[in-house]
């Protein structure tokens, strides 16, 4: 195997080979040439967003762009005038950027889980979303992990985090803190292993087009991250293990990153957040919002790259029954935890549940019933609405609405004053959050760092995962062939060939 | 007992001590007058520092050379000379806060920053009373356990401060809090005349942007052998400053009682004891008056 491994980086540089059959690759396949015959369709999809730069591009990079700004200018403001002028108060202490916070690091899982789960499930549809999925989850996450930033009282000393003898293991914040830095790790790796095989493809492209610097800087990129990938068989096994280690391990991780991020909240004694479903709902939050920014995403996408023939109206639908299931069980734990808190009736929790469904937070609470429990399961449910459009419809509004629920988690136990009367506890004073200008631009800006960010990555990496949907495609034909040779066989009575059945186990 | 759960606090300029032992059992009742009287003449009416020597022993944990050189000159061992409480008599309270507008004054805060914090509460006849909460110096203090950055501590005295230059503002400590005793500084920090004292966590003036504050018992006036200024301000006389190891508490007027005595006489109660939190703030409750005793949350 060394001795193959060798020679295959030797001959790598020699495989342009344009078309092939899968039985004509097998002779060569182990001598260290990728025996996955290439799709000229599918490259020339994947590639669009990297070699053409069309006038909506740069409309939608520099509005999005301006909103970032905007955002960044909001908060050297906020640092100017300190926390006070984003709405909060000793009563509001957590508001709007603790729901920032849950809710972008949320939307990652749609990326990592599902796909993750997924490619463990040889879920073979599963293959055209995946970029996109994982490029989401990618460029997510940081953004999730910047609301420490305005979150915090004195940012200039957010350094102290990363300084071990500061730090105070029994803080849920440092947990947090362990979790979503592993997780971020896993990410990356997560969206950088699929990847190595489509850096060769996209050089090659490059390398055809004409040479400015655009292309002289991604043949320098992709040389080094991209390795001595030349798609043989042996390199094709250590990947997949690789993939499939990190998509076991990326569904643990981030299941600990919410778990961990709701306890900062249900590691204390405060009616609303001292909740033990906290980590199970919060998981089960971050996947369904996640699940709807993927659609939206793709949607986006597939419409911008027109790549309608490769993101089809079924994925769509399959990932809208996804999120059918997920909201199901979000509204039910969080009909199990209003309903036990309230029915209990200790003084602190029927305070809030009373508060929320029908006091000061009943238009945002039935807002997140409306907008992330019944509407998108009317639209799913009929024929007529379960569309690409009222579909990615529905995944908008989940977002907007499971935003909202955030906010419906945080504020209304952070508001409630923990000093009341006994005996007339409707008299106590409530505290209330003053929504300014200057979190709603942060997070305009934050939404709008997604898409920009996307588009900019796409600008670098193939929006397909082109050597994946290959060898899914092959592998299609292949179990065609397999089927007709099985029927052949079934009337001469002849066993299939051995060696095509063994580059079909490497592959799959 | 919780002391044994109870994690260590890390003191920067002091061995650790484990406060539990010192809280004294009230087995030395049978105090003859004339002593008991030296031990309240320590603690004293503001200002009033009497002979005995307990004050200028205390509060060992100050960096400041003057007290530590005091708590040395008295032979001070790693022992804690005192574990301060309060004890708040709401039959009295009027619900002036001058108590609150003392504290705001001496620590330079802003209006909303109510460290020591008036409710009103009605009773069942529909009546209302007053309950002043400062800061409960939590023995077991969720306040501390969850700061990330080790900026609240808790000294060997019993005082739960909060070192505001490591604050970085996350608030998780407020959230802990069961008493809503902690305050935010949500924007420029009041200003404050040059003060005698650099800013330390026992001596918080002015505030600090960004960062927590909230009662810190007086923790720099108590080595002077002054009580706080909201307990020698309050009219009604209806604070004490207190000390376990002595068993002494005092008023506003330089009335001094045996603490244990004082406590057990009036059936004094603490708040919301069953979050585990061990206050050193004892609230003695008139006829009809309550605090609300919540079985947790969750
Ligand atoms: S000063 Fe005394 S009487 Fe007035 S509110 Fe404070 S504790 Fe009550
Ligand atoms: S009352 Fe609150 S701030 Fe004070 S020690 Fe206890 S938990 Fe900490
Ligand atoms: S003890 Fe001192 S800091 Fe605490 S409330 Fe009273 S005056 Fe303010």
């Amino acid at each position: 195997m060394m001795r193959e491994q060798v020679d295959a980086m030797e001959t790598g540089t020699s495989t342009t080979m344009t078309s092939r059959t899968l039985e004509k690759s097998i002779g060569t396949a182990y001598d260290g040439v990728d025996p996955v015959p290439p799709r000229e369709d599918i490259r020339e999809a994947a590639m669009r967003p990297v070699l053409e730069t069309g006038k909506w591009w740069w409309t939608a990079v520099i509005t999005l762009g301006v909103v970032v700004i905007a955002g960044i200018v909001a908060w050297v403001m906020q640092l100017r005038d300190g926390l006070g002028a984003a709405g909060y108060n000793n009563q509001a202490f957590w508001a709007i950027y603790e729901a920032d916070l849950v809710a972008f690091i949320g939307v990652t899982y749609g990326g990592a889980v599902v796909s993750a789960v997924l490619r463990l499930s040889k879920a073979r549809w599963r293959a055209p979303l995946t970029r996109i999925a994982e490029a989401t989850a990618l460029v997510t996450l940081p953004i999730g992990m910047m609301f420490i930033v305005p979150h915090l009282g004195e940012a200039p000393r957010i350094w102290e985090l990363v300084w071990p003898p500061y730090w105070n293991l029994s803080s849920p914040i440092l947990w947090d803190f362990f979790a979503v830095s592993t997780y971020l790790l896993a990410t990356v790796v997560f969206f950088y292993l699929p990847l190595i095989p489509d850096l060769k493809i996209t050089l090659e492209r490059l390398s055809a087009g004409p040479d400015n610097l655009k292309t002289r800087t991604c043949k320098k990129l992709y040389t080094v991250v991209g390795g001595n990938w030349i798609g043989s068989i042996p390199q094709r096994r250590v990947l997949q293990g690789a993939l499939g280690l990190i998509s076991i391990m990326i569904i643990p991780m981030a299941v600990s990153v919410h778990s961990v991020l709701s306890f900062a909240f249900s590691s204390s004694s405060r009616a609303g957040y001292l909740e033990t479903i906290f980590p199970v709902l919060f998981v089960v939050g971050a996947l369904y919002s996640g699940v709807a920014l993927v659609i939206v995403m793709a949607a986006a996408f597939r419409k911008g790259y027109r790549l309608e023939r490769y993101i089809t109206e079924k994925h769509f639908v399959r990932l809208g029954f996804i999120l059918i299931a997920l909201g199901a069980t979000y509204l039910y734990l969080t009909f199990t935890e209003y309903l036990v808190d309230g029915y209990s009736g200790t003084i602190g929790n029927a305070a809030w549940v009373r508060q929320t469904i029908m006091g000061r937070y009943w238009i945002p609470f039935w807002f997140f019933v409306v907008g992330a429990g019944l509407l998108p399961l009317v639209i799913l449910a009929f024929r007529r609405t379960r569309n690409v459009k009222g579909i990615a419809t529905a995944s908008a509004i989940i977002l907007l609405a499971m935003w909202v629920k955030r906010l419906v988690i945080v504020i209304p136990p952070a508001t409630e004053p923990l000093v009341k009367s006994p005996l007339n506890v409707a008299s106590a004073n409530w505290g209330t959050f003053h929504f300014t200008w200057i979190p709603i631009t942060i997070t305009l800006a934050a939404t709008a760092a997604i898409p920009l960010l996307l588009l900019v990555v796409f600008k670098f990496f193939p929006i397909l995962p082109v050597a994946d949907m290959e060898e899914m495609a092959a592998e299609a034909e292949g179990l065609e062939e397999d089927l007709s040779t099985l029927s052949v066989m079934a009337s001469t009575g002849n066993s299939p060939s051995g060696d095509r059945k063994e580059i079909m186990h490497a592959n799959a | 007992m919780t002391s044994s759960s109870r994690q260590p606090v890390e003191i920067a300029t002091r061995p650790p001590t484990t406060d539990a032992q010192e809280t004294p059992s009230c087995e030395d009742a049978g105090l003859s007058r004339r002593h008991f009287l030296e031990r309240l003449g320590a603690i004293g009416v503001a200002g009033a520092l009497a002979g005995t020597g307990v004050l200028e022993a205390a509060s060992g944990h100050k960096a400041g050379a003057v007290t530590t050189a005091a708590a040395q000159a008295t032979g001070a061992s790693s022992k804690p000379a005192h574990q301060w409480c309060m004890v708040i008599d709401l039959r009295y309270c009027n619900g002036c806060k001058v108590c609150t507008a003392a504290c705001q004054e001496a620590h330079y805060l802003h209006k909303d920053q109510t460290w020591m914090h008036v409710f009103t509460m009605t009773n069942a006849s529909g009546n209302t009373y007053h309950m002043p909460r400062p800061c409960m110096m939590c023995e077991d203090p969720p306040c501390v356990q969850v700061c990330p950055v080790k900026a609240n501590f808790r000294t060997d005295e019993g005082l739960v401060l909060v070192n505001q230059s490591r604050c970085i503002g996350t608030r998780i400590c407020m959230n802990a809090c069961p008493y809503q005793a902690r305050y935010f500084n949500w924007g420029p920090a009041k200003s404050a005349p040059r003060q005698p004292f650099p800013q330390e966590p026992e001596w918080p003036v002015p505030q600090v942007e960004g960062t927590v504050g909230k009662c810190i018992f007086c923790a720099a006036m108590l080595p002077m052998g002054k009580i706080p200024e909201c307990v020698s301000n309050c009219p009604m006389d209806a604070l004490y400053m207190g000390d376990l190891t002595t068993d002494v508490a005092v008023n506003a007027s330089g009335q001094v009682v045996k603490l244990s005595e004082f406590l057990a006489a009036n059936d004094a109660v603490k708040f919301k004891e069953s979050y585990g939190t061990h206050p050193r703030v004892y609230y003695i409750l008139g006829h009809d008056q309550d605090l609300e005793n919540d079985e947790g949350a969750g």
